[in-house]
């Protein structure tokens, strides 16, 4: 099969990963995959107030995602939607796994994830920048989250949908991995597949989480060198 | 008083800031022109610590009555928490609507776009002009860091084609009617002195700011107090200062 813009089925867009770009945040990242950026913020673990919000026996990671208005062709109205609502609560079910939280009971550990630019994928973008700025704040974590999508084009299975390939595509599978427990912490599906393709896609989906965990580290490892 | 108070109203008493500048010296500007390929036109600025981003996008839209042949200008703002962790989630509250409106009144007042340009059809159909920033850190001086990487935004927009009926977004090709170059310039009155480009930690501390947005002809577009009281005479000083400073920005441009 071609693709669009050259990729082998299995291959996903070119991927940069920046850690430490929001000298305020006590963790932050910037995530480009092909043309869509994402940049995420972690602030705390602090206090959570109101009060009433607290878990006395671990922290609450709150993410919350927000598209930049001119990040899309037709411009975003600002302020929260009803998808913009549901990707920060997959979000923060996907990394929640991960994350030490019983360490900070009744704080909050605020996640903010912003899309700069958009070209499919932004939620498993912002995920993946997420997941290294919790990293870079110094949270204790079992493991970093990575993740991508993928889908079933004609007979193929197809990693990293972009552009036409949305459209042409019989569904669209975003998964969040965890390599180190081996567990999968996102998974969303729009589409029309049997079960053993669905498979198919999901292991395809965790054979790109593991490089791209390996980039998530390098970049870590980039930013705390000395 | 608290140590950092004390110590950067020192500073400023000897004639330099905490950081080492003069009174009168903006930290380090760099502009980076359209990071944004869905923008119609965009500008990435920092100032020092700040880092904002804006985009402009052109959507089509009604006139409004009592302007029928004139595009219509948007510019909001939002202090996202991703930027500072002294901005909470949430609908935009007095500071953002201030920084917008200021940028607005700036860009605005100064008639720097031509508004008939904008029009498509009279009392049916515009051109609206939505100018958002995205702000990526907070390091003090938005307003001027916003108003910079509006102007160079708006500079940078080109306009999609539009056949009566659909916008494509992948044809950008004709200018966007900019006239002027406005520049808004913050001056600050931080112990007895005026300085420009405060950082975080001096604006905590500042009596009173003027921000003054000055034309490519020296005029005055759009002026905007924030904080205490000052006299007429810091007022002269600040609009000076401000005119000058703002022809060095514009010379980056």
């Amino acid at each position: 099969m071609k693709r669009e813009d050259g990729r082998a089925v299995d291959e996903y867009r070119p991927l940069e990963i920046k850690v430490g770009i929001i000298p305020n945040a006590n963790g932050s990242a910037m995530v480009k995959m092909g043309k869509t950026v994402a940049i995420a913020g972690v602030y705390g673990p602090v206090e959570f107030l109101p009060k009433h919000k607290q878990l006395s026996d671990r922290a609450v990671l709150r993410c919350i995602y927000t598209m930049a208005p001119f990040s899309t062709e037709d411009r975003v109205r600002p302020g929260p939607s009803r998808r913009s609502t549901e990707i920060s609560m997959v979000t923060a079910n996907a990394l929640s796994p991960v994350v030490f939280l019983e360490e900070f009971p009744t704080s909050v550990i605020n996640v903010f994830i912003n899309i700069i630019q958009a070209n499919a994928g932004t939620r498993t973008a912002g995920i993946n920048a997420a997941s290294v700025a919790l990293a870079d704040a110094g949270i204790p974590m079992r493991d970093l989250v990575a993740s991508i999508a993928a889908g079933k084009i004609g007979d193929e299975y197809v990693l990293d949908l972009a552009g036409k390939e949305e459209e042409a595509t019989k569904a669209d599978i975003p998964i969040a991995y965890s390599p180190r427990a081996k567990q999968i912490t996102l998974l969303q599906m729009d589409g029309d597949l049997p079960p053993a393709d669905v498979k198919k896609v999901i292991e395809l989906n965790i054979k790109a989480c593991e490089k791209i965990y390996e980039t998530q580290k390098t970049a870590l490892k980039e930013r705390w060198k000395k | 008083m608290n140590i950092q108070k004390e110590f950067i109203l020192r500073c400023v008493e000897e004639g330099k800031r905490a950081d080492g500048r003069g009174l009168e010296d903006f930290r380090k500007v760099e502009i980076e022109h359209n990071p944004i390929e869905n923008a119609e036109g965009s500008a990435r600025v920092k100032i020092g610590e700040t880092d904002v981003i804006v985009g402009v996008k052109l959507g089509t839209g009604e006139p409004f009555p009592d302007k029928p042949d004139d595009g219509v200008l948007i510019v909001t703002a939002e202090l996202s928490p991703i930027a500072s962790p002294k901005f909470e989630p949430g609908p935009p509250r007095e500071g953002a609507i201030e920084l917008a409106r200021v940028v607005d009144r700036g860009i605005r007042e100064s008639g720097s776009i031509d508004t008939k340009k904008l029009c498509i059809t009279p009392k049916e159909k515009v051109w609206c002009v939505f100018v958002d920033v995205q702000i990526i850190n907070h390091g003090g001086n938005l307003i001027d860091a916003y108003s910079l990487a509006a102007l160079t935004a708006l500079m940078n927009t080109k306009m999609p084609e539009y056949d009566g009926e659909k916008i494509d977004y992948s044809k950008k090709t004709k200018p966007f009617p900019l006239k002027d170059k406005p520049i808004a310039v913050t001056v600050c009155k931080l112990g007895n002195s005026l300085v420009v480009d405060p950082s975080l930690e001096e604006e905590e501390h500042i009596e009173a700011r003027l921000t003054v947005t000055t034309k490519e002809n020296g005029n005055v577009a759009a002026l905007q107090k924030g904080g205490g009281p000052l006299s007429l005479e810091e007022i002269e000083k600040a609009i000076a200062l401000s005119v000058k400073k703002g022809k060095e920005l514009r010379s980056l441009l």
